[in-house]
């Protein structure tokens, strides 16, 4: 069975990342499982953990009122979901719900964060990585903004 | 032109492209609110013969005028002939009044084609967007006939909403296969949805495809065209193996009247199918 670490060391975006910063992100990780339909986590709980999918399907939703839940985004395979954890106030924006039967890896962001205070090199590391899922992610909501598939009904 | 009553399906170009041949719809299919598929065949003993994936005819509504209209049909089976067109004019809301039974004309075909002989022995990567589908299928249908010929092939389309999703039946048919990966996301969804969420281009780097030997053919928006070629760019798909279908407003689909042109080129003779490293400096041009 795969360890947790060589796991990690072998995801994409822990690649480059040193071995001591390596063993410091897997001593805040775990295994985790999600059955169909269950949440991860819902808008406006704390945000204490993000999580890297091994497989599955989890749906980002938001609620709009009178209308009901709205998915906005999905991720799947070998992706990073979450980031709230990582700047205050530390709450989550959006419900995540698993769409298929989900195996991940969750990461604790308290014990991430404190890492990150007590050493600045992994905090840096680590805010590196995140910049660059956030700016694919911004890239790919302002395509999805401009809603260019076809005539507005 | 070729007389139906020897072949209804092979010969050449028609000697005057800007003849019409009169056409009867067989079949009128309903793919989404505003999309529909039109079946039609000849009815003076000419047909346009056989057709190249990518390519695109002028259907003429009588009365009102033309549009040209990607064929979205088999290009091994010419005889029934589809195109799939979404109501955004004049012309295309009166094709969109069309019955079964009921006539109009077709010029063609034109235009440059997909490169699905250039692309066997590659990865083969179809990147759709909303009604992008239709001018994809007929590649699609070129290599599943010849499967054997191509290494990973994956479909990657993404639509509005799940009911703006073209042709639902097929796209469950090709899901099923074993040798075709297929990835389909919308903008957003309903609960409902078990599927993904999220503009196309995220779909790119969950395909498998060995960018150095793929071969991208990509139709939809400019924009999300363009972002997709960005991204299979920087995946390490070589440029020269991005193409592109490019839309403008057509007229006399041959290269004379200049309603088309984009930039060096004219769409209707040049293109519609474009090598990314050709025109990738227009698309980001604005005065074109």
């Amino acid at each position: 069975m795969e360890t947790l670490e060589a796991i990690l060391a072998e995801h994409p975006f822990f690649a480059g990342l040193k071995r001591e910063y390596l063993a410091l992100v897997v001593g805040c990780a775990a295994n985790v499982r999600f059955e169909c339909d269950q949440f991860l986590f819902r808008d406006g709980q704390e945000a204490d953990q993000f999580y890297i999918i091994r497989h599955g399907r989890i749906a980002l939703e938001v609620f709009i009122p009178g209308s009901g839940p709205l998915a906005v985004d999905t991720y799947t395979d070998g992706e990073i979901l979450g980031w709230s954890w990582l700047l205050p106030p530390y709450h989550w924006q959006y419900d995540a719900r698993a769409t298929q039967a989900v195996r991940a890896i969750a990461l604790d962001g308290k014990c991430l964060r404190g890492k990150c205070e007590e050493d600045n090199g992994l905090g840096y590391e680590l805010l590196k990585r995140f910049a660059h899922l956030m700016e694919r992610r911004l890239h790919a909501t302002r395509l999805q903004l401009l809603d260019v598939y076809g005539t507005r009904r | 032109m070729v007389p139906v009553a020897e072949s209804a399906v092979v010969g050449p170009r028609p000697a005057d492209p800007m003849r019409p041949l009169r056409y009867r719809v067989e079949q009128v299919r309903r793919e989404t609110h505003d999309t529909f598929s039109l079946r039609m065949s000849p009815v003076d003993g000419w047909s346009i013969g056989s057709f190249a994936p990518g390519q695109f005819n002028m259907l003429y509504a009588f009365g009102t005028g033309e549009a040209a209209i990607s064929i979205s049909a088999d290009p091994g089976n010419p005889a029934r002939l589809w195109h799939t067109i979404r109501r955004a004019g004049i012309v295309t809301h009166a094709l969109g009044r069309l019955q079964r039974g009921d006539m109009l004309g077709v010029r063609g075909p034109f235009g440059s084609a997909w490169p699905v002989a250039a692309a066997v022995r590659h990865d083969v990567l179809l990147i759709a967007g909303g009604i992008g589908l239709a001018p994809l299928r007929p590649a699609l249908y070129h290599i599943l006939a010849a499967r054997k010929e191509y290494r990973n092939v994956s479909l990657l389309y993404g639509a509005r909403t799940p009911d703006d999703i073209l042709f639902r039946r097929e796209l469950g048919e090709w899901r099923a296969r074993l040798d075709l990966h297929v990835g389909v996301t919308v903008d957003h969804a309903p609960t409902s949805w078990r599927g993904d969420v999220g503009v196309v281009t995220t779909l790119i780097p969950r395909a498998p495809f060995d960018p150095a030997n793929t071969m991208a053919l990509t139709c939809g928006p400019e924009l999300m065209m363009r972002f997709a070629a960005e991204e299979l760019a920087d995946c390490g798909v070589p440029r020269e193996r991005i193409y592109l279908s490019m839309e403008r407003n057509m007229k006399c689909a041959v290269g004379f009247c200049g309603h088309c042109q984009y930039g060096p080129t004219f769409i209707c003779k040049d293109g519609p199918v474009f090598r990314y490293d050709h025109i990738h400096h227009l698309l980001v041009t604005r005065e074109i």
